[in-house]
């Protein structure tokens, strides 16, 4: 019995336990999702050690190339604050950590955000109405930037959607409609093809090992 | 006192951040902050699983409802640990077959599972009561039939016109999206620098 064998059963043992959930909660379902949560905790806190603090604190801290870099001690005491907030009479220095996290999260959000998700969109969207030659490309452009900018007056709650301002918020809300719908249906797809994924497994890689041959 | 050191923290961490992005004299000190923040988040990671374990020993300990399955989540968070320190996390080791034979498998279903629910949720939600609510039905139909074989043999068009609905419409839609959720994200960046907004603070005036 090789290990590949081992370990297509377990796949396959515990995705059918977790599929039994279709049919009703059940003890096979609880203890593929109870073993689901405890594995996962404990392969991020692996992956946190191995990819995150060695590599970015330890070997600071400590070159291979010899010596001892103190400064490196304050992000390790930063962090070991964070972990008093399950200290009530010490809780409040987690304050001090949670502090660096929001402080340099929201000034990394501010200038990322604005450079990627606000100013390349909108150079993404200032485009020739005639790009692209023909009818189509024609009317295609003209959606993307009517959209684009009827969207964003949608979103505008600082004046009354009446008027101009509304008919261009009421063709916000058209488009938006139309991109919930694509994103809901490309979502479902995504998760259908999960699905064909597994079954394929259980199919082709699970049944031929007990000889069933489809 | 209590809370000037960790709006002072906040204010001068934010400004390092967004002056490292225009004055290319801080980028070393940005590039350093952005360190530390990684070590202090990986902390909360900690957090997590510590909170995780007390839970269920509280569960166990107090016969919860339940109770039963949480030595289940404990083992598997200990072996995971356990091989992951000791052993090693190279691929053929232990921490890796389980991660690729049990817990990819394992989160692939979960995943798989939402098919059915988001199907289930859709066929109790959608309802065609306007015009605009059968657009969001019909977009979503010819973007799902698009992505699937049966699409194109019932009209060869289906899959070009789930593409253009995708490339167009809905790039229209989460462009106006993404700009004003950037927006929002920019003003609520600033709140926090400047010590406005204090809710992650404990809500504490």
């Amino acid at each position: 019995m090789s290990w590949t064998f081992v370990g297509i059963w377990l796949g396959a043992l515990l995705s059918l336990s977790l599929y039994s959930f279709l049919y009703k909660d059940n003890p096979f379902y609880k203890f593929a999702e109870h073993l689901f949560v405890g594995m996962s905790a404990g392969y991020w806190v692996i992956y946190n050690i191995k990819n995150v603090l060695i590599p970015n604190w330890w070997n600071n801290l400590v070159p291979a190339e010899g010596g001892f870099q103190p400064i490196w001690l304050i992000p390790g005491t930063l962090a070991l604050f964070m972990l008093l907030r399950i200290v009530p009479k010490l809780s409040s220095l987690s304050r001090m950590s949670l502090s660096l996290i929001v402080g340099t999260g929201a000034g990394l959000s501010l200038t990322a955000m604005l450079q990627t998700n606000a100013l390349a969109q909108v150079n993404g969207t200032i485009i020739a109405l005639g790009q692209g030659g023909d009818l189509l490309s024609w009317i295609s452009n003209i959606i993307i930037v009517t959209g684009v900018v009827c969207g964003l007056v949608y979103f505008f709650f600082s004046k009354a959607h009446t008027g101009v301002v509304g008919g261009a918020a009421n063709i916000g809300i058209t488009i938006l409609m139309v991109a919930f719908g694509a994103s809901f249906g490309y979502t479902v797809m995504a998760r259908i093809s999960l699905l064909i994924g597994q079954t394929q497994f259980l199919l082709f890689e699970w049944l031929p090992t007990m000889g069933i041959h489809l | 006192m209590r809370l000037v050191i960790p709006l002072m923290i906040t204010f001068v961490a934010g400004m390092i951040m967004i002056l490292q992005f225009f004055v290319p004299a801080t980028q070393s000190m940005g590039e350093s902050l952005q360190e530390w923040y990684m070590i202090v988040a990986s902390a909360a990671i900690f957090l997590g699983a510590i909170n995780l374990l007390n839970v269920h020993i509280h569960k166990i300990r107090f016969k919860a409802k339940n109770w039963k399955y949480s030595p289940v989540t404990i083992a598997g968070f200990a072996v995971m640990i356990i091989t992951g320190l000791f052993l090693g996390i190279e691929p053929g080791r232990p921490f890796d077959f389980m991660f690729t034979q049990m817990m990819v498998p394992m989160g692939a279903t979960m995943f798989s599972l939402l098919a059915f629910f988001v199907a289930s949720a859709a066929f109790r939600a959608f309802r065609a009561n306007n015009w605009r609510a059968t657009l969001l039905l019909v977009s979503a139909f010819v973007v799902m039939l698009g992505r699937v074989p049966i699409g194109a043999m019932i009209w060869s068009k289906i899959p070009g016109i789930s593409e253009w609905i995708m490339q167009v419409p809905n790039l229209a839609g989460q462009r106006a999206v993404m700009i004003g959720a950037a927006m929002g994200m920019v003003a609520t960046s600033l709140r926090m620098i400047f010590g406005i907004e204090r809710s992650y603070l404990g809500g504490a005036d």
